[in-house]
């Protein structure tokens, strides 16, 4: 077959031609790597390439094959996974100084999933620091940018992942999600991207940024592939005491339905609120009217704490990140600045040299919040929000079956045009925030572009657990529409 | 509620991170705004209300006390920057007086 158009394939595309030996694990790969090499310039999705082992490893496969070819569902399927995913003997950097060379001695939960069903891993993707960021400006190695416009960001903190699956730079990703670090990328690239439940997806190995909000879930060129990935990533794991044991269901199968009929979705007013791009709000509303064309029963609800969720997860997620990080000591692993006179002074030196502005900041703002005096004005008034909006979540899925909202109020943003903001970075993940706090399943997928040629993401948010309900709703829109059909021209 | 320059040095040294004296100047001045917006938390009434430390609800979760494989000590001590005789080489802790 001609190779020029194996990257242009879905996932389940793919899998079809490897399975009926159509194309082999060797042929995927060189041509992943030599569209990689064609846009990477551009795009710079990519921390670390995995090219050698990735060749190896397909020849290893297509000799293991022949005349015999029994597959796993991922075998030879050619996947990026973000930088902050611990993947045995390569590279792990989190996008941070301090991790310039981590190389971790055992696999992520969801990597190892992945590596026995053989996949191919083309290398790490770029992300803000530590994942914590909206535009991967904040990564120490650089900014990906976005394939639609190279000129504006391809969102974050799972920026990488998300170019390189808009870009065709792998047939899916992983990324991570602990305020929006899934939903806003794939929003921002036109891709799909899905947050697991919390406890869905096993977080071991997972470098911990927020422990309480952290989820590591799919980005894919549609919601088919969405489903086919979290369906091999889900499931309890016993070194994860956060997973669930809730049995992983058949995936593919909730997208047998072509309708929503008997389905109830809501609208929450609150996301409508002031701040929303008008040009997003058009196509979101739009794709409502959508749904209601496909049987859904469109209702209004109401989510009034949504108007606190930034500054509750800005209080949660900074102390949880300010004690996740105090293992950057320079001890056991990670940098460790050069010439201290006693141990004190290494841990300051060691700190200030391996740490980007933001996540000093976060760190500074974690600590006060978390400090003597300010522990229950801030953080334990956070955590008490935190429960009413998860009231409030709970409340509404008594009369929906789904919520459906915007993902970000604007399309990417330009270089620059936030980075000297924080406060205004943080309010660009004021959609994505509530489902991190609530612990819901949500997910992003396109829902049309702005006049300037950006995709625009139109959000669903699910009961815990009902990640089938979400791609039903989900995948029953996309065939429905022909956004996924539009492809960036990166040159 | 102002958060001082020397509020931000002190917050600074339990975090353990040397802060320049720029870097002081900005954190003092962005750590004001954030937390300005955080206010908005006190318009909401939470009394009586449980915090949420965790939505799975869950408890202590334990497994059975048995040996399992481990990384080897060289595997563990792979990435350490200083390491000697399976141990983790740092800096002098306790001062000659």
């Amino acid at each position: 077959m001609a190779l020029t158009v194996i990257h242009k394939m879905t996932l389940a595309e793919l899998q079809r031609k490897f399975t009926a030996g159509d194309v082999t694990a060797t042929e995927i790969v060189r041509t992943y790597f030599l569209r990689v090499a064609h846009v990477e310039p551009k795009v710079n999705a990519y921390l670390t390439q995995c090219k050698d082992a990735a060749v190896a490893q397909a020849e290893r496969l297509d000799q293991s094959l022949k005349g015999w070819r029994k597959t796993t569902p991922l075998m030879a399927m050619p996947l990026a996974v973000k930088d902050n995913i611990c993947t045995e003997g390569v590279r792990t950097t989190c996008a941070s100084r301090m991790l310039e060379t981590f190389v971790p001695p055992y696999d992520a939960t969801v990597v190892a999933k992945l590596r026995a069903q053989n996949y191919l891993l083309l290398g790490k993707t770029n992300l803000d620091e530590f994942a914590m960021g909206s535009s991967t400006e904040n990564s120490a190695f650089g900014a990906s940018r976005n394939p639609w416009n190279i000129q504006t960001v391809p969102g974050g903190s799972s920026g990488g992942s998300a170019a390189a699956v808009a870009a065709d730079e792998c047939v899916a990703a992983l990324g991570s999600d602990t305020g929006g670090s899934i939903r806003q990328p794939a929003a921002f690239c036109g891709v799909v991207g899905l947050k697991p439940t919390y406890g869905r997806v096993s977080r071991y190995g997972l470098v911990a940024f927020a422990s309480s909000l952290d989820q590591i879930g799919p980005i894919t060129k549609d919601v088919t592939d969405a489903a086919i990935l979290l369906g091999a990533i889900a499931g309890h794991d016993p070194r994860d005491s956060t997973s669930a044991n809730v049995p992983v269901p058949d995936y593919l199968k909730a997208l047998k339905r072509k309708d929503l009929k008997r389905l109830k979705v809501g609208v929450p007013a609150e996301y409508f609120a002031d701040g929303l791009d008008p040009e997003v709000e058009q196509a979101v509303r739009t794709a409502i009217e959508g749904l209601r064309e496909l049987g859904a029963d469109i209702r209004e609800i109401k989510l009034p704490t949504t108007d606190a969720a930034v500054a509750t997860y800005y209080v949660i997620a900074t102390a949880e990140a300010s004690s996740n990080l105090a293992r950057y000591d320079g001890v056991k692993f990670g940098l460790r600045a050069g010439d201290s006179k006693d141990l004190l002074e290494m841990y300051l030196k060691t700190r200030a040299e391996g740490f980007g502005p933001e996540v000093k900041r976060r760190i500074m703002l974690g600590t006060y919040v978390l400090s003597a005096g300010y522990y229950d004005a801030y953080y334990g008034k956070a955590q008490a929000v935190r429960t009413l909006i998860r009231r409030e979540f709970e409340a509404a899925f008594e009369t929906v079956d789904l919520i459906v909202t915007p993902v970000t109020p604007t399309t990417a943003f330009k270089f620059g045009e936030k980075a000297q903001d924080p406060l205004q970075m943080y309010l660009s993940d004021i959609y994505t925030i509530s489902a991190n706090l609530a612990g819901l399943p949500a997910i992003s997928l396109p829902c049309g572009f702005s006049q300037a040629g950006m995709p625009i993401g139109l959000q669903l948010i699910g009961r815990p657990f009902e990640e089938e309900t979400l791609l039903r709703g989900a995948h029953a829109y996309e065939q429905a529409t022909n956004w996924r059909l539009k492809k960036p021209l990166v040159r | 509620m102002e958060i001082t320059k020397q509020e931000v040095e002190k917050v600074a040294k339990l975090a353990r991170l040397a802060l320049s004296e720029a870097e002081t100047t900005a954190f003092s001045k962005q750590l004001n705004q954030i937390v300005a917006y955080v206010q908005k938390l006190k318009t909401f009434s939470t009394e009586d209300v449980e915090p949420t430390s965790t939505v799975l609800g869950q408890t202590n979760v334990f497994r059975p006390d048995q040996v399992q494989a481990s990384l080897s000590s060289e595997q563990a001590l792979g990435n350490a920057p200083d390491a000697e005789a399976q141990c983790f080489r740092v800096p002098k802790i306790i001062q000659e007086s």
